[in-house]
Formats: C-alpha cells, sequence, structure tokens
C-alpha cells in the first residue's frame, strides 16, 4: 500500500465514521449501561433501578443491549467504572445515586459523543449530561399521614441515609403530614450515614423500638428496618424504594415504589429514534414514577381512604405536598399562606421545617 | 435512664450487635496465631451468611442454620489453605480474592432466598433468672449463640495459653522452622487453624442473617469481617481484648445511634465516626506500653513454610 491509498483509506475511514456519527441521529443499537451503588437483590434501590432496566431491555429486545456494575462506591471507582463503560461502547451510561453527581459530569467531559444520565442530582456541566429523578416528597406526604393517625405513643421515627436534600425533603414531607393529623406528634430521625447497611439500619431501627417509636420509615435502602420492626408486635413502617410485600400486611403498611421503567424506556426509545435531547426530568405520581404500594388492612379503613385521596389529590395536581403556610425550623417563614414550594428551593433543600427537634449535619 | 436512654436495654443490645464480630475475630485470631493472615473474613462471613441462611429455611432449624453457615465457612476457607499451604501462594492476594469470590458466590447462591423470613432463634430460656431487674435483661435472656462466643472467648484464650494444643499452634505461628524441626507438621496444624477460622467467620456471618437481620440481602455483612480484622490486631492477638474491642465497637455504634435517637446535642458526624475512633485508641492504649508483650504479632505472620528450606 502506498502512501496515497493509504491517505485515501484513512479518508474513507473517517468517512465512515463521520456517517456514522451523522446517522446518531437515529440508532440502530443502543448500548445502555448502568452504574449502581448497591447489589441488585438489595430488595431496595437499586433492585427497583435493575428491574427498570431489565423491562427497557424486553420492550426494545435486540436492539438494545445493556450492561451493569453493581456495588460501586460513590467517588474515584464511580469514575473509573463509567470512563471503562464508556471506553467499552455504552452509547449511554445511567448512574444512579447523588454520590455519583461529580464523577458523572467529569467523565461526560471526555466522552462527549457518550450521553450521560444522573439520577437525583443536579448538575448538567455538559450537553450530554441529563439528570432525572422522582418526586419522592409525595409519596412520603401519604406515609405521614399515615404515621400520624397510627402512632400510639406518638413517637415516629425516620431512618436518614446522608443529610441531602433529597432526604431533608422527605423528612419534612413526612413529618408535616403526620402533624397536621397528630399535632402530638414528635419526630426522632437517625442518620445512618450509608445507604446500604443492614446490620446498621437494623440498629438504627431497635434504636427507635426502644425508646417508644411505634412508626418507621426508612430512607436507606435494604428490608432491615422492617425485619426488625417484624420483631416487635405494634411497631409498623413502609417499604421504601421497592413494595417489600414480604413484610405485609404488618408491619409494612405501605411503601414507595420507585418505578423508573418508564424513564428508561422513554430515554433509550429517544436515543433509537433520534429525538434523544438534554433534560432535567423530575416526575412524581402522576408520572407513574412513584408508586404508592398497597395499603394494608392493618390500616383503618378511614385512614386507608383518606390516604388514598392524597395520593390522587397529588396526581390530579390539585395537592402539592409543601403548600403554606409553612415555618422553618428557626421559626422563619418560608412559604406563606397558601405558596407552593418552588422546586428550587426543594432541590437545594437544607433545613427542617418548624417541630421537628435536632440539628442538620452538614 | 440516663438522657433518655435506657442502659440496660443498651447494654443487652451491644452484647448482641457484637456477637458476629467476636466470632470472626476469635477464628481470625487462631488463623493469625497459627502464622497464616487470611483477608478473606468478609468473605468466609458472607458465604456463612448466606448458607446459614439456606440451611435455616430448608430444615426450619436455626441451629442447623448455624452448623450451616459454620460448614459453609470452613469449606470457602479451605480453597485458601489449598492456595496458600500447598501451591504457598501469596496470603495477602488469595484472602483478598476470597472475600470477592465470597461476595459473589453468596450473591449467587442467595438468589431465590430474598424476600424469605428465616426461623427464629429463641432466647434460652433461664426461666425466672430472666426476670431480674437490671441482670435479667443483660445477662439472661440472650439467644444460645450470645453465650457461645462469650464460652468461645475463654476456651479460646484457655487452649491458647494453657494446653499443649495452644503451645503447639503458637510455636507454629511463631517459627515455623523450629516447629517442623521439633517433628511437628506445619502445614496440618495451619490448614486445620484456617477452616477453624472459616467456621467462626461463616457462623458469625449466620448471626447476621438469621438473628440480627433476619434475611438474606446481597452484600449483608457489608464489611463486618473487616472490622474483625483490625480489631484483632489492635487488640495484640489476645482472646480477651478481643471481647473488649468487639463489645467497645459494637457499644459505641448502637449507643451512638441511640444518642441520636434521643436527640442529643452532639453532631451527627462525632456520633458516627466514633465507634472506630474509640475502639483503636482504646485498645492501642491497652496495648501500648508492657515492652515485648505488647506487640503480639506471631513472628511467622503471613509468611509461606515449605518444609524444603
Amino acid at each position: 500500500m502506498n502512501r496515497r491509498s493509504l491517505l485515501a483509506t484513512a479518508a474513507l475511514g473517517l468517512g465512515i465514521a463521520f456517517g456514522g456519527a451523522a446517522s446518531a441521529q437515529g440508532m440502530d443499537k443502543v448500548k445502555a449501561c448502568f452504574v449502581y451503588v448497591g447489589p441488585i437483590g438489595d430488595g431496595g434501590w437499586t433492585f427497583q433501578h435493575h428491574q427498570g432496566a431489565l423491562d427497557m431491555q424486553k420492550e426494545y429486545g435486540d436492539k438494545v443491549e445493556i450492561a451493569f456494575q453493581e456495588n460501586v462506591p460513590e467517588g474515584a471507582d464511580a469514575e473509573r467504572v463509567m470512563t471503562q463503560m464508556a471506553l467499552s461502547g455504552c452509547n449511554i451510561i445511567f448512574s444512579t445515586s447523588f454520590g455519583y453527581m461529580d464523577p458523572t459530569n467529569a467523565v461526560a467531559a471526555k466522552f462527549p459523543d457518550v450521553k450521560f444520565e444522573h439520577a437525583t442530582g443536579y448538575k448538567r456541566e455538559h450537553a450530554n449530561v441529563s439528570t432525572y429523578n422522582a418526586r419522592f416528597y409525595e409519596g412520603r406526604a401519604v406515609q405521614g399521614h399515615i404515621a400520624g393517625k397510627m402512632t400510639k405513643s406518638n413517637k415516629i421515627g425516620y431512618i436518614g441515609s446522608f443529610p441531602i436534600p433529597e432526604v431533608i425533603m422527605g423528612i419534612n414531607s413526612y413529618y408535616l403530614h403526620a402533624k397536621k393529623v397528630n399535632p402530638a406528634v414528635e419526630l426522632t430521625v437517625i442518620w445512618a450515614f450509608t445507604w446500604f447497611d443492614p446490620a446498621k439500619e437494623a440498629d438504627a431501627a431497635k434504636a427507635m423500638i426502644e425508646q417508644g417509636v411505634d412508626v418507621i420509615a426508612s430512607h436507606t435502602d435494604s428490608t432491615a428496618p422492617l425485619a426488625e420492626a417484624a420483631k416487635t408486635p405494634g411497631v409498623i413502617g413502609f417499604g421504601q424504594a421497592s413494595d417489600m410485600s414480604a413484610y405485609a400486611p404488618s408491619p409494612r403498611v405501605s411503601s414507595i415504589i420507585d418505578n423508573w421503567a418508564p424513564w428508561y424506556i422513554k430515554r433509550v426509545g429517544a436515543l433509537l429514534d433520534g429525538t434523544y435531547a438534554q433534560v432535567d426530568a423530575w416526575e412524581g405520581i402522576a408520572g407513574g414514577e412513584v408508586e404508592i404500594g398497597e395499603i394494608t388492612e392493618a390500616v383503618p379503613a378511614d385512614v386507608k381512604a383518606e390516604a388514598e385521596a392524597m395520593r390522587d389529590a397529588i396526581a390530579a395536581g390539585t395537592y402539592h405536598p409543601f403548600t403554606g403556610p409553612i415555618n422553618k425550623q428557626d421559626g422563619s417563614v418560608w412559604l406563606a399562606d397558601g405558596a407552593v414550594a418552588p422546586d428550587g428551593d426543594l432541590l437545594g433543600m437544607g433545613f427542617y421545617v418548624e417541630g421537628i427537634k435536632g440539628d442538620i449535619p452538614n | 435512664m440516663i438522657g433518655g436512654i435506657d442502659l440496660t436495654l443498651l447494654i443487652a443490645s451491644l452484647m448482641v450487635a457484637s456477637v458476629p464480630i467476636i466470632l470472626a475475630a476469635l477464628g481470625e485470631l487462631v488463623v493469625e496465631r497459627a502464622g497464616v493472615l487470611n483477608l478473606g473474613v468478609e468473605g468466609m462471613m458472607i458465604i456463612g451468611a448466606v448458607c446459614g441462611f439456606i440451611m435455616a429455611v430448608e430444615s426450619g432449624s436455626p441451629l442447623v442454620g448455624f452448623v450451616g453457615g459454620a460448614v459453609g465457612g470452613a469449606l470457602l476457607s479451605l480453597i485458601f489453605a489449598a492456595l496458600t499451604q500447598v501451591m504457598l501462594a501469596n496470603q495477602v492476594a488469595c484472602g483478598l480474592a476470597l472475600t470477592l469470590f465470597g461476595l459473589g458466590l453468596s450473591s449467587m447462591l442467595g438468589q431465590s432466598y430474598v424476600g424469605i423470613k428465616p426461623p427464629f432463634t429463641g432466647d434460652v430460656p433461664l426461666g425466672p433468672l430472666a426476670d431480674i431487674p437490671v441482670l435479667g435483661p443483660i445477662l439472661f435472656s440472650h439467644d444460645w449463640v450470645v453465650y457461645f462466643s462469650l464460652v468461645m472467648v475463654a476456651a479460646i484464650w484457655w487452649v491458647l495459653r494453657a494446653t499443649r494444643m495452644g503451645l503447639v499452634l503458637r510455636a507454629v505461628g511463631e517459627s515455623h522452622d523450629a516447629a517442623h524441626a521439633l517433628g511437628y507438621n506445619v502445614r496440618r496444624i495451619r490448614v486445620l487453624a484456617i477452616m477453624f477460622g472459616g467456621a467462626m467467620a461463616g457462623m458469625g456471618g449466620a448471626y447476621i442473617s438469621l438473628v440480627r437481620v433476619p434475611q438474606w440481602t446481597d452484600g449483608i455483612t457489608a464489611g463486618a469481617g473487616w472490622i474483625a480484622l483490625a480489631i484483632v490486631v489492635f487488640a495484640s492477638w489476645r482472646p480477651g481484648r478481643v471481647l473488649v474491642g468487639a463489645y467497645l465497637f459494637g457499644g459505641i455504634t448502637v449507643l451512638q445511634l441511640n444518642l441520636q435517637a434521643a436527640g442529643a446535642t452532639i453532631p451527627v458526624e462525632y456520633l458516627s465516626m466514633s465507634p472506630y475512633l474509640i475502639t483503636i485508641v482504646v485498645l492501642v492504649i491497652i496495648s501500648s506500653g508492657k515492652g515485648r508483650a505488647a506487640t503480639g504479632a506471631p513472628a511467622s505472620l503471613g509468611q509461606n513454610f515449605h518444609a524444603s528450606r
């Protein structure tokens, strides 16, 4: 091969490459990759993301190939994993935990042709980074209502993972709606500083139960708090992220189910037909991403009806869980009477509402 | 009651919370005293957790579950024994690989056991003793594994200190060449020690999946094996100090959660790191300042032995 034909071959190669990029308007086959913070068998958060991924693959059959990596620590390891995925031909990478926010943006800068979608974060530093989230606080409002009605000791608990806006939002929504139906209610918050450590989650639930808490909501990923609640009669809790129906009808009296399938189907579909665009999505009960698991017979019928009415009002858009008047913990006004919380306030939420005791760790 | 925390209940729950770490750390202590460094504790624990869970669910008996967990852990440790004692592979690398292998294998074995409840492990019926105020809940109302872990602390202490078997084990760990020259079968003793360590770690894992968090979830041990490993070192290879370390760690973990629940004004960040910090500091202080006796690391720790040398 002389130099000229070599150049021609190279030019041809480049042409094909550019041609390929141009037809990336629509793609014949998509490789979708998922980064998980826990094991797919956690029965909660990661399990639901993986179910969504599997449903998406079922939808498109052999047009989509999926790959995933479990138990990826939030931090430098996540960056390595995503780089590896981008190099191995992934067209779209879903990073499914808040702590992947900076790694996702860092890797996205290096691979402009690969789409990145980060769950529950807010940074979109590059054109190829989108964010998606679900309005879990809507489900927390329903749980708070049930908790306020069901508690006998007037002590309700919330096992927090990390003090990030998503969790603080959940705590505030849960407390506000419990307080609304039961002014005597007191909220105990325990920060576990982990998303997934079944033994620690169980210990946190145990510590609450020993101090008289009888309704426990958790914002961690395993079913351990429910397993612990099951040991003490009269203590109830909620399924988190997944239905956790193995613990129904009690202690699990209801649940928040994360349904990511519609989102994954929509986004990969957009990539296939060429309509993909950067977005900042935040769907809730109305969009089908947040589902309220069946309220069991352990809950009295009237409470169940009220909770379902609230769920339907939220879905219809006639009720927003954060509707004023609401004061901040220090007594200053956050929302005036009738005002609805702007999304910006919620996404950056770093304060408790009035009535919650204790400080948010930094 | 101090600051809204019931001390009796607190001590009772720390005794339960510490059991997996005590069992795994005691096993590793024996392994290391025999001169072998097995970093695969986490892997053996989780295999014990899943095998114990499966056996308990299938048989309906928690006791069978614990035996199953111990057997599972011991079988997994046999892989490590074969690699390091027969093929003389690097112990650190094999130990780490054992953990990775154990985590993956447990996830595969446990796939169809997610969401199932295991048979209940009841307290040992001690009759009226359990009704004594304060002492009753602390000492006389636990399941048998809690008592077993305490008995094992004493038994291992006694065996290492006062029996011929303990002397031989320590000789192998201090100088395998000397032990070999005296006619002891270094390899066989080490393999047995490794299997004992595996069985203990497996039992500790089974305690997590059968009692502490009665369920199977992937990754359920969540690092308990690494804590057990660290405690062995900071306890300078002594059973009594392992007990102190494990109770401190378990105790402060439970205490910090209780303090949070009671609304203590200490910042949560400090509470969260306190179990690690205080356990290390206390064990380092106990182990310091007694000259040679303080640095109790077995002289042949981590070194492979081959009779031809």
